[in-house]
């Protein structure tokens, strides 16, 4: 599905991705682990697509075609999702017209009749099951005064509306509370598939004890300097991050 | 004196009879006064303070023809227009060029004693009353009042009398054109009697035409105590319009009045407010947005003020400016020394498209009083490039994304409007306009046949 090779990239001349490697298969759960500043974040902007990031070096490629050379509204369309650490606010759209316009911008790309009024409400009302949205959220801007609980859960929303082949959630338990985690998580595991992937970015391991990922990788400095099964992130709980500069011979 | 007046002086003196004969007696009147004034004036240049953009000198240089012997057009666009805004449902009334017009049951809408008259015809049948209140609010020393005095023959009367609430609202379509160049001249004076209630919409249009266009306009409102009166202003001209427009309020006692001034196509328009609170008690909620783009430029001045005390002020403008548009906004909120418990609330935010497009901005307070929450604040810039990459990891291509970004830029104005239909519309009109579809005729959906033309 996803294959990225050596990937390097920065932003505003610093570089910060030093040589990714990464491949994610249909039906896996990857979860990406790693002190701050080490490019958790800067990966998932840069396979989504922003275009403050500027790619340096390596390649992406997404079910074979070159990812890094879509804009991020075929990336999207493609099935490349990504929920943010920070979702952002939009105020005077509306989360209906916006919603409305991203699926019926995903219908266009495939050659399809926008999407009728009954249905696109039917499919609203699925999805926000999904994630118990508020049904009030959904007549407001886009995340404007929404709750952190509330925004994160937004995000699951959208995914589960956009049904993309792989998520990358960048820190979506971060301004959690332990309820709030438990229903993204929920919503998280309800769309999976053997078909989708997840990348999970995270900081704690807290999140991979509702979303359980078959790889954990370690990113460090712009690489990814460890990658093994779920232990690794119990592992990294129990001795911190320092263990893994020690063991990569910095003190 | 200067140059470019000089044209409406010589007009005036060498049709003065002609002028006077098709109008009315309080309006000649003042006409005299106004030649004083002009006489001596100096039109400010673009930079000066308050006239930032505009450049009056070269825009009244031109010249247009003055319809003196107010000729009509051939066809009475108020005869069959109709307005096809779903849900909108008015008492209709038409100013062509300065000529009022009304359909068959405009009047029918409206409760008995509600007053939507020519202001000529008024002035002649009840020149008493009407010369209470022509001229006596607007300040002749203003270059739009003192040349709108000079060569006014009609426009616009409208009188809610006292404890009347007018459920429908007032739409006065204002059409400007004709087969040469032409400068309309339009006065229009709205009196709010006491605990009165009415709401005006005014849609300001030109037929399209290479012509170059002039509708120069002082409107004077008065609110008196008790009163409530909306007057949204919207214009949707074309590229060769020029609109100099000056607005007069004078609120009494427990008045609350509403303005929104809207220019969503143009070429280039100078929107004045002149407001006072001229008693404790009242509000004034003061609303405008410009889209300007290619080389338009839209110019707002706003003086409000706060002469007595317990008044509250909400005002905001908002801009979006494009290719090589200039805006500008100057407002000032001035609270004089015996208006305690004022409150007012200023705010200008502006957007800004491309590098060449500039936006003029100045926001000020000025206060004499302690006891007071005023504020003032301006914000100019570009869409958020972390908004527009959110859109598009959802889907919407960049265009669409920015598009969306604007329109909702605008929203905060437009939720300000409290007619019922008149929001979605503009709205429409909105998305319309930024997706560069010209508004103006087909999106008026008359059934007019000058707009045919």
């Amino acid at each position: 599905m996803l294959k990225v090779t050596n990937l390097h990239a920065e932003i505003n001349g610093k570089e910060i991705l030093k040589g990714i490697n990464l491949e994610v298969k249909p039906g896996e759960v990857h979860a990406i682990m790693g002190p701050n500043g080490s490019g958790k974040s800067t990966l998932s902007m840069v396979l989504a697509g922003n275009p403050a990031y500027k790619v340096t070096g390596g390649s992406a490629e997404f079910y074979g075609k070159d990812l890094l050379a879509m804009p991020p509204e075929v990336r999207s369309h493609e099935g490349v999702f990504l929920g943010f650490q920070y979702p952002v606010e939009i105020p005077g759209v509306s989360m209906m017209n916006f919603m409305r316009a991203a699926v019926n911008a995903r219908r266009e790309y495939f050659g399809e009749p926008p999407m009728g009024a009954a249905d696109f409400l039917k499919l609203m009302r699925e999805k926000r099951a999904v994630v118990e949205l508020d049904t009030k959220l959904a007549s407001r801007s886009v995340n404007e005064g929404f709750s952190g609980g509330e925004k994160k859960r937004n995000e699951i929303f959208q995914m589960a509306v956009l049904e993309p082949r792989l998520s990358i959630l960048d820190e979506t338990d971060s301004g959690l509370d332990i309820d709030a985690l438990r229903i993204v998580a929920e919503g998280v595991n309800k769309l999976k598939t053997a078909d989708n992937a997840t990348i999970v970015i995270t900081h704690y391991q807290r999140l991979l004890d509702y979303i359980k990922p078959d790889i954990v990788h370690i990113l460090y400095k712009g690489r990814i300097v460890k990658t093994a099964g779920p232990e690794l992130a119990l592992e990294l709980e129990e001795r911190g991050y320092d263990w893994i500069k020690k063991e990569l011979g910095e003190e | 004196m200067e140059n470019s007046l000089r044209q409406y002086i010589d007009l005036y003196h060498a049709n003065r009879d002609e002028l006077d004969a098709r109008s009315a007696p309080v309006i000649n009147t003042l006409r005299p006064q106004a030649v004083r004034v002009l006489e001596e004036m100096t039109l400010p240049r673009p930079g000066a303070d308050d006239y930032e953009v505009i450049d009056l000198p070269s825009i009244l240089g031109h010249d247009y023809g003055v319809n003196i012997r107010r000729v009509p057009l051939s066809v009475n666009p108020a005869e069959s227009f109709h307005c096809g805004v779903p849900r909108m449902s008015t008492a209709l009334f038409m100013l062509v060029n300065d000529r009022f017009g009304r359909t068959p049951d405009s009047l029918s809408a409206l409760p008995e004693g509600v007053e939507v008259e020519s202001l000529a015809v008024m002035a002649r049948k009840r020149p008493e009353v009407v010369a209470d209140y022509y001229g006596r609010l607007a300040v002749m020393e203003n270059p739009i009042v003192a040349l709108s005095t000079l060569l006014a023959q009609d426009g616009l009367w409208i009188r809610i009398p006292k404890g009347v609430k007018v459920e429908r609202p007032i739409q006065l379509v204002e059409i400007l054109g004709g087969a040469d160049n032409l400068m309309a001249v339009r006065r229009v004076v709205i009196v709010a009697e006491e605990q009165s209630d009415a709401r005006l919409l005014i849609c300001d249009h030109t037929i399209p035409s290479a012509r170059d266009m002039m509708a120069l306009q002082t409107i004077e409102i008065y609110a008196e105590a008790g009163a409530r009166f909306e007057i949204y202003d919207l214009e949707e001209s074309a590229e060769t319009t020029r609109r100099l427009s000056s607005l007069w309020l004078r609120q009494e006692k427990d008045s609350h009045v509403l303005i929104n001034g809207m220019t969503i196509y143009n070429g280039v328009t100078r929107n004045e407010y002149h407001t006072r609170f001229a008693a404790p008690g009242s509000s004034l909620r003061l609303f405008g947005m410009g889209i300007a783009d290619k080389d338009r430029l839209v110019d707002t001045y706003s003086r409000v003020d706060h002469d007595y005390g317990h008044c509250h002020t909400e005002e905001l403008f908002k801009f979006s400016v494009d290719d090589l548009a200039r805006c500008a906004f100057t407002g000032l909120v001035k609270v004089a020394a015996g208006a305690e418990k004022t409150e007012a609330y200023q705010s200008n935010r502006n957007l800004i498209g491309s590098d060449a497009a500039r936006m003029f901005s100045k926001p000020q307070l000025e206060i004499y009083n302690d006891d007071v929450k005023c504020s003032h604040g301006s914000a100019t810039g570009r869409l958020d490039e972390m908004q527009l990459f959110y859109m598009r990891t959802r889907g919407l291509d960049e265009e669409t994304a920015r598009l969306l970004l604007k329109q909702a830029f605008m929203a905060d104005v437009i939720d300000k409007v409290e007619i019922p239909g008149l929001r979605e519309r503009l709205t429409h009109m909105v998305e319309r306009r930024f997706a560069g579809e010209s508004a103006g005729c087909h999106d008026c959906n008359s059934e007019c046949p000058t707009f045919r033309n």
